[in-house]
Order: structure tokens, then sequence, then C-alpha cells
């Protein structure tokens, strides 16, 4: 339609905008000197460096299930609370407190955890990362999934209802499928905010471990080589393929759920 | 919106009390102890003062909210809203296009749509910015392509326009995800009605879509604005720490000057002015 | 409707509540982290202490320490457990180690001004010298430093001092002066960097004016900002830690530098440091034991190892640092020219940055001012 032309100029620019930073990036994880940003020749050696770098594999792993285990509690709990703040309360207050994490600024919040798990003498560890980035990432999942109930219809759970269906299997059988996408959305938003998050997680994971953050900045005094690069193209090739993956068993799944 | 419980008579009262209890409690419970708690142990040395070397004297003092009222943090805070308030902007002008275009592709696109928004952030944010350097750089491809036509290199980096790009680059999918939640779930009826009504399509925007989708806009708007507002990493490494934002200078009084009385007078300004915007946006999606 | 109210009201009593949680908590605080100690004080480390009862964890710089130190150590001395923790800068390292409580650090790497402002938080163990033999190794001059003379609470890892790094081939003349970063000739206008770090900042123009970088008088500070905002418009960028990265690449010419993090031996061979005539600091990482700590044999035990000259060289032969070991330092073939090869009577000409105490936040405010344009 026409004025769908006008509206690709963005839609591709922002593709492009998002997507040219990460082919430089995918370049310079072939660069044969060792800066990050100074190309100097092709060579795959920083490819052999990092499957030896243990410090990098571990960071990796940790900050996966970091990632993870905050995801799955911020979306829990981020949609839950979203369903309260939309149909049992009329609160701005709590509506503004729920999003208080997302707008608080993160060296308070890990200074301040960092305090409290020194006075509540909860071990430092995965743990407790996990559910520092539990804190802000329920913020944004459960903005999002309110953004999708604010003005919904709210005529299906009244049905079922009506049709004597009690609250929780409304709940999970008619509202839950609807609100799914913006869940979705807020899940993608939670694992992505968790996998970069530097400064929480440096002040409250305590000594024996390290996320990928972590090292990584730590590596800034000696400069940061390639190896980070070609890190990074991998975790691209790896999530990439995951996607397709999915994809294609969604698909069977669904073809196979008309058989 | 209409109201809740109100205009019909839906289920008892203790039902929508046992409600209210299984869907806010385990949420703000939480916030409480992991969120409310910390703020309070950090933000209540607001009260005390800087030791000689960096500890804290319990002494009460209200001395740190009279240094807030100063030209020179007055003048970083000023630039900081600018600085966020412009990448707002840009983020939404992109932003809402582009989510409006995903939530028209056919299902199976969507989800890859999406998700390439989030991809380039399973990257590492250090790489991503050293990127922007390479692209930026006097010598960075950028200039080099202008280079090749003849043109005079810009001076792109370390300058204010670096820094609303590297901000505008790491929030862009915080606009985003939100946009497309809230424009996904529309009606395409109404759209549909309103054109076969007679409207045009801008007008069909104007008075349908957009008043539909306005606490996606909010709500997007907040989550770009408020870390850019609060940002250190990106006006150091692309501004090239030439011009200081709040973030920085939080950052500078706990980590640098050891001074968490002051730091924490700036944050309780910072989180107040947030928390009042965070309000008014409340308000405004309560009421769309 | 009841359950508006009370929801309405929940958020202010908890506020309260957590309030008065906290000044309740920083009562309990304060007392406690000047006594945390355990069993061991200052009069009661046990030299035949068992130390595989005993674990380690250190914080330090990446890349600062070999790579099989941990190995090496466990083997030797059969702790239970040792681990090395990372940290970018002191400033992290600071507020980890000062946010109250056990931070489980026992041995941690920092510059002399927070060995010197840990300690006057008192969260520091007094070094046992009767533990530490090989701080016989140690150049006499590095035993007098003004943050903390007679090595009473920190032992010295590495020394230097701050100057202009820069590139041979780029520049028109080597660089003499601080004045050629302050006031860059046209050739080197905006391809100069300075440092963020507020103390560093300020050196150069200190310097310049003939002050001491540890002053803390008003008019002195003030007249140095003045020359900082002049020379703001030349400058490329502020960095502190990718100013090597710069050189190499060529976007900057002329960087203010720590001897230590100047690349010359990078393998074109066109970049070298220099001491500006009007004089600069002697930075020193040290090395400091926890109060907190409950391995304080094993801490003793890990510095001693580190003063072994076998052990100590390591810095100097790989990460070019200069160390302030005469023992190990007698064994390291210096190359003519190299920046080992600066003694430690040059380095002494340079002042030690000392923490000012309170005076510190003159120079928050310095840096905040002239960054903030």
């Amino acid at each position: 339609m026409r004025r769908s032309r006008l509206l690709h100029v963005p839609f591709w620019f922002t593709y492009f905008f998002l997507y040219a930073p990460i082919v430089v990036l995918v370049m310079m994880s072939f660069n044969s000197g060792k800066s990050a940003y100074t190309y100097e020749g092709f060579s795959l050696k920083w490819y052999g460096v990092l499957a030896q770098d243990k410090k990098v594999m571990e960071g990796l792993v940790n900050t996966l299930v970091v990632a993870v285990g905050s995801t799955v509690i911020a979306t829990v709990l981020g949609t839950l609370l979203a369903v309260g703040l939309a149909r049992y309360t009329r609160s701005k207050t709590l509506d503004a407190f729920a999003l208080m994490p997302a707008v608080l600024p993160d060296l308070v919040l890990a200074i301040g955890l960092l305090v409290f798990y020194g006075l509540v003498q909860f071990t430092l560890g995965l743990y407790s990362v996990i559910l520092a980035h539990g804190v802000f990432a329920m913020a944004f999942v459960a903005a999002v999934v309110r953004t999708r109930l604010a003005g919904a219809d709210t005529s299906l759970e009244e049905a079922s209802r009506d049709l004597g269906a009690g609250p929780v299997t409304t709940f999970v059988k008619v509202t839950l499928p609807q609100l799914a996408p913006g869940i979705v959305a807020g899940a993608l938003l939670a694992f992505t905010l968790s996998l970069d998050e530097f400064v929480i997680a440096f002040f409250t994971i305590g000594n024996l471990e390290q996320t990928l953050p972590i090292v990584i900045y730590s590596m800034i005094r000696f400069g940061v080589t390639p190896e980070i690069n070609a890190l990074g193209t991998i975790l691209l090739l790896v999530s990439f393929t995951a996607v397709i993956v999915g994809q294609r068993l969604t698909k069977i799944g669904e073809s196979r759920a008309q058989d | 919106m209409k109201p809740q419980a109100a205009a019909r008579p839906v289920s008892p009262v203790r039902e929508r009390r046992l409600g209210a209890f299984v869907f806010l409690a385990p949420g703000l419970v939480y916030l409480v102890v992991l969120m409310l708690v910390p703020l309070a142990l950090v933000l209540s040395n607001v009260f005390f003062q800087r030791g000689r070397f960096g500890g804290l004297v319990y002494e009460f003092t209200t001395e740190n909210f009279t240094r807030l009222i100063d030209p020179l943090y007055l003048g970083v805070v000023g630039d900081s809203l600018k600085i966020a308030a412009v990448t707002t902007l840009i983020a939404l002008l992109l932003g809402y296009p582009t989510a409006y275009l995903i939530a028209q592709l056919p299902p199976k696109w969507k989800t890859i749509a999406l998700v390439a928004i989030v991809l380039p952030f399973w990257t590492n944010f250090i790489i991503r910015v050293y990127a922007w350097i390479i692209l930026l750089n006097g010598q960075g491809l950028i200039n080099s392509g202008l280079k090749v036509f003849g043109l005079d290199p810009l001076e792109l980096l370390y300058t204010d326009g670096a820094v609303v790009t590297g901000l505008l680059y790491s929030y862009l999918p915080l606009m985003v995800l939100p946009l497309y939640a809230a424009i996904d779930k529309l009606d395409p009826q109404l759209r549909e009605a309103s054109a076969n009504l007679g409207a045009s399509p801008l007008t069909t925007f104007r008075k349908v879509t957009l008043p539909l989708t306005v606490p996606g806009v909010l709500t997007g708007s907040l989550f770009v604005f408020v870390p850019s507002f609060g940002n250190f990493v990106i006006p150091e490494m692309l501004g090239g720490g030439k011009s200081i934002m709040v973030g920085n200078l939080i950052r500078t009084e706990f980590l640098k000057a050891r001074d968490w009385p002051f730091g924490s007078a700036l944050a309780t300004a910072l989180v107040v002015v947030l928390v009042l915007l965070l309000i008014a946006q409340a308000r405004a999606a309560r009421r769309a | 409707m009841f359950r508006t109210r009370f929801t309405r009201r929940l958020p202010a009593a908890v506020a309260a509540a957590g309030l008065a949680l906290a000044v309740a908590a920083c009562g309990g605080e304060s007392t406690d982290s000047a006594e945390t100690a355990p069993q061991a004080t200052a009069a009661q480390l046990n030299p035949n202490a068992d130390l595989s009862k005993q674990s380690l964890n250190v914080t330090v710089w990446d890349g600062y320490t070999p790579k099989e130190l941990t190995e090496k150590f466990k083997e030797k001395f059969k702790v239970s457990d040792m681990n090395i923790v990372l940290h970018a800068t002191n400033e992290e390292a600071m507020t980890k180690l000062t946010a109250g409580g056990d931070s489980g650090i026992d041995v941690a790497f920092v510059s002399g001004q927070y060995a010197q402002a840990l300690n006057e938080q008192g969260l520091l163990e007094p070094i046992h010298p009767e533990l530490i033999p090989n701080l016989s190794n140690l150049y006499p001059e590095a035993t007098q430093l003004s943050y903390d003379k007679g090595n009473k609470i920190s032992v010295p890892y590495t020394w230097g001092t701050t100057g202009i790094c820069y590139r041979t081939d780029l520049v028109k003349a080597p660089p003499t002066s601080w004045n050629d970063i302050l006031k860059p000739p046209a050739w080197a206008d905006k391809k100069v960097t300075m440092m963020t770090t507020e103390r560093w900042l300020a050196l150069p123009a200190l310097k310049v004016l003939g002050y001491s970088v540890n002053t803390d008088k008003d008019e002195e500070i003030a007249k140095a900002k003045q020359l900082l905002l002049e020379a703001k418009p030349h400058l490329l960028k502020y960095d502190d830690t990718t100013f090597g990265d710069l050189l190499v690449s060529g976007d900057a010419v002329m960087v203010e530098a720590w001897d230590g993090w100047c690349p010359t031996t990078d393998e074109k061979q066109n970049i070298k440091f220099a001491v500006p005539k009007e004089g600069s600091d002697l930075w020193v990482d040290t090395m400091v034991i926890m109060k907190s700590s409950k391995n304080k044999e094993a801490a003793h035990a890990f510095i001693n190892y580190i003063l072994d000259p076998e052990v100590h060289r390591w810095a100097a032969e790989n990460i070019n640092y200069k160390v302030p070991n005469k023992a190990a330092m007698d064994q390291v073939k210096v190359a003519p020219g190299s920046l080992l090869g600066i003694k430690p009577a040059e380095l002494l000409d340079g002042e030690s940055i000392i923490d000012l105490g309170q005076a510190s936040t003159k120079f928050t405010r310095l840096s905040s001012e002239v960054t903030a344009d």
C-alpha cells in the first residue's frame, strides 16, 4: 500500500543502523593485529585463542545461567504484577513503584544490594546476581505486559467467568494466551538486559565467579583484543541458529497439531 | 477506559481480594525486599557526612542537599536532559514505524523480525561501542568513505552527536518492543472501519491508531529516556569524557570521591525526578 | 474500598519500615566494620600456622600477575583454595572493600593513596614483618614512601611515574614539558589526551605552575583549573584506559600516561615515554591485607611469595612494569633506553600522591568542573 512505502524507510534504516556495527564487529574478529579497532590483516587466530580461554568461557556460562534465571523470575513475577496492576488496583503509586527498578541508577541499586546482602549475610555468588537482575528485569516485563493489557478487551475474560470458570482457570486459559506476545517481548527484553549487565553483577557477585561483562570490562586495562569480537560473532551465530531452529520446530509442532 | 468492577457485578469481594493478593503480592514483596530496602540503606546516607578518608561519619546534616543547588550540577542535569530528550525523540521516530511494520508481518516473520531487533544485543556491549568507534573515528569507516568522495573528514567521534548515536543504539530495542506489544494488540477492524468511513490513512493514524497506542509510546519513551539520562559509559567512551552527564557525576561521587552522602543526594534527586515522571506517565496511561 | 486504601498506604508504610531498618543497620555497621577481626589480632599471628586450613581471595587488575600464580602458590603452600578476582579500577575495588561487612577478600592490590585511605578507615591488618622475610629484597627507597612510611600497612608491588607517551614518527620534536599536552603545537591539536582520574588530571597543570600535587590550597587549585579549561578544546578526549591504543592507531600523537601503560615494546618500535621537565609523581601499586580476613597467615605467605625475586621479576619481564624489588631487578636484563632502567632515585624525584582526606573533594569538584564544560 502507498502509505506503507513511506514507513519502510525508517523500518529498513533501523535494521541497517542496528547491524552496521555488527558487520564491523564480525570483520574485526578476523583481525590479525591485536587491537580491537585498528585493522591489520586477516587471521583466524583469535578464534583459537577464544577456544582456549577458560576465563572467558566460564564467564559466558555464568552469564547465561544468570540471564536465564533472572528472566524466569522477571517473567513470572512481572506478568503477575502487570495483571494485578491492571485489574486489581487503581493506584498510580503502585504503578510507579513497579517501574522504579528501571529508573534507578544501577550503581545505587548495586551498592544498596551489596550492603543489604552483607547485612543479611547472604552468600554472594550467582544466586545473588540472579536475584538482583530479577529486580530490574521484572520492571521491564511488567511494563511491556501492561501495554498489552491497557485498554484490552476484557469481554472474553468476563465471558469465561460468566460461564463458570474460576479466576485461575480464566487467567491460564484466556488471559495468558492473549498476553502471550507481550510476555514473549518482555522476556526477550529481560534476557537481553541481563546478558550485558555489568554494574549490578560486578558488585553483587562476590569473589568466586565472574560474568562475561565483568571479564571483558576488566580486560580494558591491558587491551580488549579481537578475541572478544570472535566471541561476539560466535554468540550471534548461535543465537541466530537457535531462532531458526526454534521457528522450524514451532512450525512442525503446529502442523502436527493440525493432523 | 471503563472502570473495573463498578460497571458489572463480577465476582464476590473476597475473590477479588484473593486475586489482588495472588497477583500483586509476589512481585511487590520481592521489590520491597530487594529494591526498597537496599535503596533505603544507601540513600539514608544522605543525612550523614563523608568521613575524612571516605567512610561515613554518623552526624546528621542537610548540607548534602544544599550542595546540589549549584550551577555546575544543574548545568550537568540540563545537558543530560537535552541529550536524553533528543535520543528519545529519534528513537520514537525510528521505532514507531518499525514496530508498526513488524506488527503487520505474517506470524512467522514477526518473531524473526523481533528477535532480529534484539540479536545485536546478545553480543557484548563493549565491542559494540568499539565498533562505533571504528565507524566514527577520524580514520574510521565513515570518514574513509567521505575521503573516497573527496569530502573533508568530519569530527564525528567524541562529540555530543556520538553520544546520542551510542545511546540510541543501546536503547532502540527498548522502544521497539513495548511499541510492538501495544500496536500488535490493536484490532485491525478498527482501522478498516475508519477507512471505510472515508478517513484518509493519515487521519486514521492520528485519530485511531496513535491514541490507542499511547501507553506503548509512553512506556517506550520512558525506557529510552531514563537510561539515557543516567548513563555514564557512553558519554565516557564515545563522548571522550568531554561532557559529563548525571550518571558520570553520581559514579564519580560514589566511586572516585568516595563521598557516599553527596552521591546519595544526587541519586535521590535523580530518583525523585524520575519517579515524578513515572507517576505522570502512569496517570496518562491510565487515562488513555 | 478496603483494598484500595490498603494498597495506597502500603508503599508509604513499607518505605518507612525500610528507612527505619536502614538507620538501625547503619548504627550497627559502623562499629562492626572496625571490629570484624576474628581470631587473629595484631599480636597473635602464628608463623607456623597450618596453611592447608586457610584459603586465599585476591583482588587484582587483569593480567597484572602471572597466569600460573594460583597453581604455583597452591602447590607450594597447600592452601585449601585460592581465587583471583579482577577489578578494572581502584575505585571499584574500594567500593567492594568498604561497603560494610566482610568482603571476603584477603589481599587487595590497590594504589598507594587508596591503601592509605583504607587504613584510615580501620579496614587494614598491619603488616607483620616477621612473616615476610623477603621485605629485605625491597629497595630502601621503597620502604619510605609517603603514603605509608615503613610499610606498616602495605607492601609495594610495582611503581613508576606519569609522563607523556608519544609516537616518535608522528611528532616534530619529542615532548619535554607538560605544556606540550596543555598547549599543544598546531600539528598536535586535537591529537593529545589527558587522564580522567582527578589527581592525574590535575597533575600536569599543577606541575607546570610549580605547585605540589598534594596541594589543598584553593588559589592553586583554581589556577590549575583555569589552565585545564584552556587546554580542553585542544584535546582529543579524556582517557584513562585506552590511550595506548590511541597511540598505536595514530589517532593521538602524545598522551598523558603511566609509564607501565605506555606500549614502548610495541612491535613497530615507534612509541617512547618522556618525563616532563617540570616533574611528575611517583605512583605505587601495593598489596594490602584486609582486617576482616580470616586467612592472615596465608595472606602474608602470599605477599612474601610475590617478593621472591624469581616471582617478582615476572612483572618487569612480562608487562614492562618496574618493581621496587632490588633482588628481582638485579636479575632483569634491562635494554638500553628501556623504561625499566629508570632508577629508584630518579623515581623518588616524583611526589607520591597521598590521600588528602577532606580536601580530596576539592579535586573531585575540579575534575567535574573541567569535564562538564
